[in-house]
């Protein structure tokens, strides 16, 4: 390799390498395993919103689709994941987690070839309809799905044989935490490959993109896929974790919630979902419990209030509050790593 | 056995003939120009060529492969890649990253999504040739969307290079590019390595007539006349048509 060649792999290593603030993020976030054991019920509803919102980055932030029919393949795979439990097709609470997010990933490659075609405003009406359709199909076979009533009698089996779905949520919590954990390495990963690198150079310019030789439509046709899969991922977490499945896994509420998830944490960077959920979730949750009755319209306030502002220049004031926020975690970071050494020696 | 060859192309919008009979045969290694006053059809000839339309009739042979039926993609692989006339980059990526795709892309790892970008030294080291063949280097870690035009249109051309094409389409390259940045472009247009073909569309006579080795002249969606600089330089009908162009400007 030559000298200058050198120099830029090292630049894109090191741009890919991870910051001080997703090291603090990932070590606070399964740090609250132990520090608020008495929350982890809201805790596990927020991991599954987060891996949801992930899946819909993948298409939004990085590949320009956008998508108001999430919720057909969140809700396809909560209902495969309840039939494999109820019906002890698969026991396995992991091997049925794939499962489940295999099929969705299915539908996602069937349906990918209806988004492909139009613009933003087709594929919001495409999206809407195909999730509007499973959402009537479920009601139909209510003998399969449990109809208005849920998807009743499902039993988890343990985790691995080992770790049971405790009322608590505690091990839920920790289960959902680690997908979720594992379905970001997978994304990450991805956005820092070439294939990642195509996916916004096609989100930034179709024409340009096939001009130099990128497949567009296969590109999106996979990202696509494979956020059908992460979104199945999250259904299936939630019927595993609640033993429940019901009708409005797969309603348009769901989906329109995961839009503004992230509107209020931003897309194209992977933490906005993960972000926007935990605000989302504990605005949601602390508005509830003040006006447990209009709690909405304090949310949809939130929400037009982001808007008119414009994400800009939210970002612009917080500036400051974000570099001396990273500033503390590199020192946390650059604290911790003598320690860790040391300690590694000891071994 | 000429590089690129058109036979009998013709694209009609409705009624409207936009090109008709334009068969072009160009050399391996060629400068071939095409010139043409306003509306001649030098862009649908163009967009009939990168496939990005369908003739109504006609043939388009590419190094021997007849590439009339393939999309836009596939053609590039086959080797003819194209700059636009009003810039088409991507303009949150950096040069680096810009140039990256399209040499990764040609590589064949474009679909590889385990892999680090740039972790491949055959991709980084082809990276490096290119930007620095077109003076892109100080700028490479910037937003395309903030580069000076000059250096935007230098990198325009640096990504259809970096396609590897045979045949290499340059669309008014220097359209717009003010005065102090024209020479750097114009010397890398010069430097273009001599065994890839280049194909220029252009409206300044003076890039024509000091680059191109051979002139096509398209007028009304048709082929007026094919020759040497000074046989085209020469012919009263070129002069016909620029002048009453001029006349009526």
């Amino acid at each position: 390799m030559t000298e200058a060649g050198k120099e830029v792999s090292s630049y894109l290593a090191r741009r890919a390498r991870w910051s001080p603030f997703e090291i603090v993020f990932w070590v606070f976030a399964f740090a609250t395993i132990w520090l608020f054991p008495s929350k982890h019920l809201i805790l596990t509803e927020t991991a599954i919103l987060a891996l949801f919102a992930l899946s819909l980055d993948l298409i939004l932030g990085y590949a320009g689709i956008i998508s108001l029919g999430q919720a057909a393949f969140f809700g396809l795979a909560g209902y495969t994941a309840g039939l494999l439990a109820k019906y002890e097709i698969i026991n396995e609470p992991v091997v049925a987690l794939l499962a489940a997010g295999a099929v969705a990933a299915a539908l996602g490659f069937i349906t990918s070839f209806l988004v492909l075609r139009g613009s933003d405003l087709t594929r919001l009406m495409v999206t809407l309809g195909v999730a509007l359709m499973l959402g009537e199909l479920a009601n139909r076979f209510s003998n399969i799905t449990g109809g208005a009533d849920g998807l009743q009698g499902i039993s988890i089996a343990p985790i691995f044989g080992r770790f049971r779905f405790d009322m608590f949520g505690h091990n839920g919590y920790t289960y959902c935490l680690v997908v979720l954990f594992i379905c970001f390495l997978i994304a990450r990963r991805m956005i820092y490959s070439p294939f990642g690198l195509s996916l916004r150079s096609l989100k930034g310019n179709p024409l340009r993109a096939s001009a130099i030789g990128i497949p567009v439509n296969r590109r999106l046709i996979a990202i696509y896929t494979v956020s059908a899969g992460f979104a199945g991922i999250a259904g299936a977490l939630l019927t595993q974790v609640t033993a429940f499945c019901s009708l409005d896994v797969l309603s348009l509420e769901r989906s329109a919630d995961l839009l503004l998830v992230l509107i209020i944490g931003g897309t194209g960077y992977l933490y906005g979902g993960l972000i926007g959920a935990v605000i989302y979730k504990f605005l949601q949750d602390w508005l509830a419990s003040l006006t447990p009755q209009y709690w909405q319209f304090w949310i949809g306030f939130v929400l037009v209030v982001i808007v008119l502002i414009g994400r800009e220049r939210v970002e612009s004031w917080t500036t400051a509050a974000r570099a001396s926020i990273y500033r503390f975690c590199k020192q946390l970071v650059a604290r911790a790593a003598p320690a860790d050494s040391a300690a590694s020696k000891g071994h | 056995m000429p590089i690129l060859e058109t036979i009998g192309l013709e694209k009609r919008f409705g009624g409207i003939v936009a090109a008709h009979d334009v068969s072009l045969s160009i050399e391996k290694g060629a400068r071939h120009a095409l010139i043409g006053p306003n509306g001649a059809g030098k862009t649908t000839v163009i967009n009939l060529l990168t496939g990005v339309l369908r003739p109504t009739a006609g043939r388009i042979i590419l190094a021997g492969n007849d590439i009339t039926a393939l999309r836009p993609h596939q053609r590039v692989r086959l080797g003819m890649a194209r700059t636009f006339q009003i810039n088409q980059l991507f303009l949150d990526l950096t040069p680096l990253e810009t140039v990256g795709l399209a040499v990764s892309e040609r590589l064949g790892h474009g679909s590889d999504w385990w892999r680090l970008v740039g972790s491949r030294s055959a991709v980084t080291d082809e990276i490096v040739e290119i930007i620095e063949r077109f003076r892109l280097t100080d700028i490479m870690h910037e937003r395309t969307a903030i580069l000076p035009y000059g250096k935007q249109r230098l990198l325009e051309i640096a990504l259809a290079f970096a396609c590897r094409p045979q045949v290499l389409l340059l669309d008014e390259p220097a359209a717009g590019v003010p005065d102090a940045e024209r020479q750097e472009l114009l010397a890398t247009i010069g430097e273009l390595p001599a065994d890839v073909t280049v194909l220029l569309i252009e409206h300044d006579m003076d890039l024509v007539f000091s680059f191109a080795d051979r002139i096509s002249v398209l007028v009304n969606g048709g082929l007026l006349l094919d020759g040497a600089p000074e046989e085209v330089a020469r012919d009263p009908r070129v002069k016909a048509v620029y002048l009453g162009e001029e006349l009526d400007a």
